[in-house]
C-alpha cells in the first residue's frame, strides 16, 4: 500500500493561496475553519519563504494519542482521519498537534468548540464513501475515486505535492539534484520521523 | 579528653565543614560570573571583535531553524484556531506528560491510595469512641456551614467522576462501554465538568474564607503531629476545633490544590479570553489534572476518616451535633472552649422536647421542606 504524505517545496511556493481556496471550496469548509493555511517567513524581506501547512498525517499522530475518546484512526494509506460522531470538542488534539491542524467551528466560553475539523487528505471520513453524511461532515472523498488531494492538484508551481511518500520523495530529490542546495522537507521530521 | 570536649570538637568540625561547603558553592557561582563585571565595565575600551565571514550563519538556515523553534510568520487565513507558527513543539511535551506520568503515575497513585485505605480499615477497623457514647451532644457545625460543606462536596464528587472519566476513560471505560457508548458519556462528562466547575469554584472560595479562622496553625498541631495524630495506637493528642490533620487537608488540599484547580480550570474553560496560547493551555491542562489527582487522593483520606474511619465524626457534618465523648476524645481543647462559652451538652430527650416546644409555631417554616 501507499503511504500518503504531503510535501511543500518552499523554493517553489509563491504564496498564491490557491491550495487554501481549493480546499475551502471543494469541502465547503465553514468560515473561520482553515484546513490548510499558507505561512510566510520573513515576509517582505529578501529570502522570504512560504510554506503551505495542513495536517501532515503523521506516522505516530499526537492528536490520536491524546484524544480522550479515541476518535482517530489511520487508514491503510497512512491517512489520519477522525470520527466526528465520537468527537467531544475538548481541544486536546489542537494542543498536541505540532502543525496547528485541528480546527473547530467555535471558540466560546465554557470550552464549547463544536466538532473538530481537519484536513482529510480528501479521503472523507468513516461514513460510506460519497454519502451525504460524509459530504457534510468531512467534505468530498477524492481518494476513493483514485484522485489526489485537490490542494496539491491545483498547485500552479507544483510546490505542494501529495501522494505516496516514496514517489513524492523521488520527485523532490530530482528537483534538489537539478537546482542544487540542500533538501528542506519541512515538517517531515516531526510528522514521519525522517527526511527525504 | 572528656566526653564534653569531644562533643564540642565534633561540633566545631561539623560547623567548619558546613561553612566550607557553603563557601565552595557560593564561590563556584560567584567567581565565574565576576568576568561579566569586567566585560561590562570595560566594553567601551576594548575594540568590538570582528567575526570572520566563515563563522557567520547562513540566513536560510537561520530561517528554518527559527521556524523549527516555533517562531511565527505571516498568514492570510483567519479564525479562532489558526496559528501563524510553522511548527509547535510544546504539543509533544503535552502528549508525553499526559499520556506518560499523568495517566500512569497518577492512575496508580489513586489506586494505591484507595487500596492503602481499604487495607488500613481491614487491619485497624473503625476508631471507636472510648467508653461508648455519652448520649449528650454539643453543636459542632452550624446549618450554613454544613450546607456549604455539602455543596462543595457534591461539586467535588461530580467534578472528580467526570474529570477522571475524561483522563482515564480511554484506558478504563472504552473497553467496557465501547467507543460510541463512552463518547456519549464523555460528552455529558465534559459539559457537566465545565458547567459545575465555576459554581464549585465560587462555593470553594466562600468555604475557604469561612473556615480559614478554624485552620490557623498553632503549637498544639505540632504536638499532634509528633504523636502521629493518634491514628495508630490509643493516644489522643490534644486538638482544638480542627486537628493538625484537618488543617493539612484544609491548607494543602482545599486551599493550595483547590485554588490551583480552580484558577487553571477557569483558564482552560474560557479560551475566548484570548491570551491562551497552546503552550499556556497545555501547561494549564497538565497542572489542572495534576492538582485534581492529588486532591482526589487526599480527599479519599478525608472521606474515610470522616465517615467509616471514625465513629461519631460524620454526624458533626450531617446533624451538626457531636457526642460529648467524641468531642472529649478528638477535640478536647475545642470542647473546653464550647463549655467555656456557656453552651451546655444536651441529651437526646431534651432535644426532642425542644423540638416539640418550638415545632408547631417556631420552626414551622423550617419543617415545610421535609
Amino acid at each position: 500500500m501507499a503511504r500518503m504524505k504531503f510535501l511543500c517545496d518552499a523554493e517553489r511556493c509563491i504564496e498564491c493561496q490557491a491550495c487554501v481556496t481549493a480546499c475551502k471550496n471543494e469541502h465547503e469548509v465553514p468560515w473561520g475553519v482553515n484546513r490548510r493555511r499558507v505561512i510566510v517567513m520573513n515576509d517582505g524581506q529578501p529570502g522570504e519563504r512560504a510554506v503551505s501547512v495542513a495536517c501532515m498525517h503523521c506516522t505516530d499522530a499526537p492528536c490520536a494519542a491524546v484524544c480522550p475518546v479515541d476518535c482517530f484512526y489511520t487508514t491503510a494509506d497512512g491517512i489520519v482521519l477522525h470520527d466526528k460522531d465520537l468527537c467531544i470538542g475538548c481541544g486536546y488534539c489542537f494542543y498536541a498537534c505540532p502543525f496547528g491542524a485541528p480546527q473547530y467551528p467555535e471558540q466560546t466560553a465554557f470550552g464549547v468548540r463544536g466538532k473538530m475539523d481537519k484536513c482529510t487528505f480528501c479521503a472523507g471520513g468513516p461514513e460510506p464513501a460519497h454519502s451525504q453524511e460524509e459530504l457534510t461532515k468531512y467534505g468530498t472523498n477524492r481518494v476513493e475515486e483514485g484522485k489526489l488531494p485537490l490542494c496539491a492538484e491545483m498547485c500552479a508551481t507544483k510546490a505542494l505535492i501529495a501522494g505516496d511518500g516514496d514517489v513524492i520523495s523521488d520527485i523532490y530529490r530530482k528537483r534538489v539534484m537539478q537546482r542544487g542546495g540542500r533538501p528542506q522537507t519541512w515538517g517531515w521530521q516531526s510528522a514521519y520521523g525522517e527526511g527525504v | 579528653m572528656s566526653k564534653h570536649q569531644e562533643a564540642t570538637t565534633a561540633k566545631r568540625r561539623w560547623r567548619s565543614m558546613l561553612w566550607t561547603v557553603l563557601a565552595v558553592f557560593f564561590l563556584a557561582a560567584a567567581l565565574p560570573s565576576a568576568s561579566y563585571l569586567f566585560a561590562q565595565t570595560s566594553s567601551g575600551e576594548l575594540p568590538q571583535r570582528q567575526f570572520s565571514e566563515e563563522s557567520e550563519t547562513n540566513p536560510r538556515s537561520d530561517m528554518w531553524r527559527s521556524a523549527r523553534r516555533g517562531e511565527g510568520g505571516f498568514t492570510n487565513q483567519s479564525g479562532p484556531y489558526v496559528t501563524n507558527e510553522l511548527i509547535n513543539n510544546s504539543g509533544e511535551n503535552y502528549r508525553q506528560i499526559r499520556m506518560g506520568p499523568l495517566t500512569t503515575v497518577g492512575g496508580w497513585f489513586l489506586v494505591v491510595v484507595f487500596l492503602a485505605i481499604t487495607a488500613f480499615y481491614l487491619l485497624m477497623g473503625q476508631k471507636k469512641i472510648d467508653g461508648g457514647r455519652s448520649g449528650q451532644t454539643v453543636v459542632r457545625w452550624q446549618t450554613y456551614e454544613r450546607f456549604l460543606h455539602w455543596l462543595v462536596a457534591l461539586g467535588f464528587v461530580i467534578l472528580a467522576v467526570t474529570g477522571l472519566s475524561l483522563l482515564f476513560g480511554r484506558t478504563v471505560l472504552i473497553p467496557v462501554f465501547g467507543h460510541v457508548g463512552f463518547s456519549a458519556w464523555a460528552e455529558v462528562a465534559y459539559s457537566t465538568h465545565n458547567l459545575v466547575g465555576p459554581v464549585f469554584a465560587v462555593a470553594l472560595v466562600v468555604m475557604i474564607l469561612l473556615f480559614i479562622r478554624h485552620n490557623v496553625p498553632n503549637k498544639t498541631d505540632l504536638q499532634w503531629f509528633k504523636q502521629g495524630g493518634g491514628i495508630i495506637g490509643n493516644k489522643h493528642p490534644s486538638a482544638g476545633k480542627m486537628n493538625g490533620g484537618e488543617k493539612v487537608w484544609f491548607w494543602v488540599g482545599v486551599f493550595a490544590l483547590g485554588l490551583t484547580a480552580a484558577v487553571t480550570g477557569f483558564i482552560a474553560l474560557f479560551p475566548n479570553w484570548g491570551f491562551q496560547t497552546r503552550e499556556i493551555m497545555s501547561l494549564v491542562l497538565i497542572l489542572h489534572a495534576t492538582a485534581g489527582i492529588l486532591w482526589i487522593g487526599l480527599f479519599l483520606g478525608h472521606a474515610y476518616i470522616g465517615t467509616l474511619g471514625t465513629e461519631g465524626a460524620l454526624e458533626g457534618m450531617t446533624r451538626g451535633r457531636v457526642d460529648v465523648a467524641w468531642a472529649k476524645q478528638h477535640h478536647d481543647l475545642w470542647y473546653q472552649d464550647v463549655l467555656a462559652s456557656g453552651e451546655k451538652p444536651v441529651s437526646e430527650e431534651e432535644l426532642k422536647a425542644r423540638k416539640h416546644q418550638t415545632g408547631p409555631s417556631g420552626s414551622a417554616a423550617g419543617q415545610q421542606g421535609s
